[in-house]
């Protein structure tokens, strides 16, 4: 059966704070095998959003991306995605919004409701180590995604939180 | 073969158009065009302005983490350098024939590899050019566009690549950093149950690719003088082929032609490589500018990936690809295809083959059996070659007697494509952009030319503070100000 709620990590380990998303899901892997839950929730991670993950999203609830970016307010935002139609830059590489975009054309259906988790990074080195800031915006982060796995609704938490 | 284009005589008195970033290919290229008052083009140049330092990155480490390690240098074909890198390093433990069911569980991950990334790369990154035109409405030229209008062909894409990707999974162990292949061998086979749920989709994706390519096959027979004229420049082209002149991705040795399709070199063992590549660097770009040394410099450059590899090739082992092969070749004629849009019609033919390899293998008993792993003497240098959807990727290691790499050279697709892919942006510079008013659709022209090659941009540049690089301050009124070099020793001249 699929679960409910997919939470996809976005990220390299192999370069500097880009490996915040993997670095996380691993806690909430730990978090949730103490869970009664643990069932809703599948996790996933892959170096970037690609096509394919579009079939990934199909019979969920809820997805929930999580992604280190530069330009995010510290410690993270927390804001919701949606597929907009309007013409985005392509590449090897897509964007959570591309994503639900090519999934509502590809199943002639609405996405389910997603949500992106941004992890304010600093430094995005090949060969580096996540900095040490960007490691506590990471613990913050995992706070906050305990609450949204009991949380019954998501959008309530955005508006604690600037996107 | 010219050069014309690389240089202004005089760039100070040139407007500058600068297309940031090229859009659908993987990392950051920049094209900068310098133009006079009646923008006729005066210099092209397709520049890598992202950096990445992956030699650095591999020295120092274990080398039984490498083909890991390695993943990590590029989100998008990352199974091509943990293959890469495998057989480099089997030479490290002695591994000088694999068991049949090592080699066939590699091979199978390595066409996993190509079917999904070539699928990627036409039904998502291409077909949107392809079938609206390369001047169309921007807003409708990418993948949700295709899904609108052609939902079909987009969801193909989207299986073709989620079955490519399944393969990786069950050959590799995991869906992404995979472990599958480790020096020596590999540290699974598939299971009968991982094979049959394999076998229920196979014949679906031969077809699928098959129609695939008479598609691009159409588009070239609607539209000749579009499709044989874009953007084209003759080159000479390099690829390796399996023992027999077959069409071999995973392993042979290097053959070369020239712009006439005649043999220059064949049957070369890769361990030689260095003999017969060398690397030119050149202030303006972070790739390095491979050539063949035996012709030098200005004249050994040459073209790698599906284009190269499908006229490389005498024949292709599988039926239906073959069978495409003829056609193609038939097509082109006595000389060899040299437009960059052919690479769309060479890479679906790979694309068949790769099906149709995957359907063999799964119906080969070897790719269940038991025997993974071989070892031998101790070695302490090993160079691995694979084709990979890009070209020809080239791992290169020394590991000392503590088990540590040494030294880490890599030529990976890209780089062997730099000069072919300036070439063609040149030549649709001239083309179509000379002497006309710059707009979207014309800049998206050179966009088309550079992602014929499929580039792969962001694992292609070389260790840090090795690389020459030039900035050049331009004022608003398109004039050079000053510039700022660093060469390739370090140091620094401002002008």
């Amino acid at each position: 059966m699929t679960a409910p709620v997919l939470i996809f990590a976005i990220g390299n380990e192999s370069r500097g704070d880009d490996a915040l998303g993997p670095l996380l899901l691993r806690d909430i892997d730990k978090y949730l095998k103490n869970k009664d839950n643990c069932q809703d929730f599948e996790l996933l991670e892959d170096f970037q959003l690609q096509i394919e993950h579009a079939m990934d999203m199909k019979d969920r609830q809820r997805v929930l991306f999580i992604d280190a970016g530069m330009d995010t307010p510290a410690p993270f935002s927390f804001y919701r995605s949606k597929a907009t139609g309007e013409p985005v830059l392509y590449s090897h590489a897509l964007a959570p919004q591309a994503l639900l975009d090519v999934y509502a054309q590809v199943y002639g259906e609405s996405p389910p409701d997603a949500y992106i988790l941004c992890i304010k990074g600093e430094s995005f080195e090949l060969g580096e180590s996540p900095t040490p800031t960007a490691l506590n915006h990471q613990a913050l982060a995992l706070d906050f995604v305990k609450q949204l796995l009991d949380a019954v609704s998501w959008d309530a938490l955005i508006e604690t939180k600037p996107r | 073969m010219s050069l014309s284009l690389e240089t202004a005589a005089n760039p100070e008195n040139l407007r500058r158009v600068a297309i940031d970033p090229v859009s659908r290919v993987e990392g950051h290229g920049k094209v900068t065009i310098l133009l006079d008052d009646k923008n006729r083009i005066h210099q092209v140049r397709l520049h890598i302005v992202e950096f990445r330092g992956f030699e650095k990155f591999i020295q120092g480490r274990p080398y039984w983490e490498v083909p890991v390690m390695v993943q990590r240098l590029c989100g998008i074909c990352p199974v091509s350098h943990h293959l890469a890198a495998s057989k480099a390093l089997d030479a490290i433990v002695g591994a000088k024939h694999l068991t049949p069911t090592a080699e066939k569980m590699r091979r199978l991950m390595h066409y996993g590899q190509m079917l999904q990334s070539h699928a990627l790369h036409f039904f998502h990154l291409c077909s949107p050019d392809l079938l609206f035109g390369f001047d169309s409405d921007v807003s409708k030229r990418n993948i949700v566009g295709v899904a609108e209008k052609y939902p079909e062909t987009a969801k193909r894409g989207i299986l073709l690549r989620k079955f490519g990707q399944e393969v990786i999974r069950h050959t590799a162990g995991k869906r992404i950093h995979g472990t599958g292949s480790v020096p020596g061998g590999v540290n699974k086979s598939l299971s009968i149950v991982e094979r049959d749920e394999l076998l229920r989709d196979i014949y679906q994706m031969v077809s699928w690719s098959r129609e695939a390519v008479h598609m691009v096959k159409e588009l070239h027979h609607k539209n000749p003088e579009l499709y044989n004229s874009f953007g084209a420049f003759r080159a000479n082209y390099m690829s390796m082929v399996g023992y027999d002149g077959s069409l071999d991705l995973y392993h042979g040795r290097l053959r070369g032609r020239d712009e006439n399709g005649n043999v220059m070199f064949d049957g070369v063992d890769y361990n030689d490589y260095t003999d017969l590549i060398g690397e030119e660097v050149k202030n303006w770009s972070y790739m390095k500018f491979p050539y063949l040394k035996s012709l030098g410099r200005e004249k050994g450059w040459y073209r790698v990936g599906p284009l190269s590899r499908i006229q490389n090739c005498d024949f292709i082992s599988t039926p239906l690809a073959e069978i495409e092969r003829r056609e193609f070749m038939a097509y082109s004629g006595v000389m060899p295809m040299h437009a960059p849009l052919g690479y769309h019609w060479a890479r679906m033919i790979e694309m068949l083959h790769a099906a149709e390899m995957i359907k063999d293998l799964l119906h080969d008993d070897d790719i269940t059996g038991s025997e993974l792993m071989t070892t031998g003497e101790r070695g302490f240098e090993g160079v691995g070659v694979i084709e990979a959807p890009r070209g020809t990727l080239i791992h290169h290691y020394r590991v000392d007697e503590n088990d540590l790499v040494t030294m880490c050279n890599l030529i990976v697709s890209t780089t062997h494509n730099n000069q072919a892919m300036n070439e063609a942006v040149r030549r649709v510079a001239q083309q179509y952009l000379h002497g006309h008013e710059i707009t979207e659709g014309l800049l998206n022209h050179i966009e088309v030319a550079i992602r014929a090659f499929d580039p792969c941009l962001s694992c292609a540049t070389h260790a840090l503070g090795k690389m020459p690089l030039e900035v050049e301050v331009v004022g608003v009124d398109g004039i050079q100000l000053s510039t700022l070099s660093r060469s390739g020793d370090g140091t620094f001249c401002a002008q």
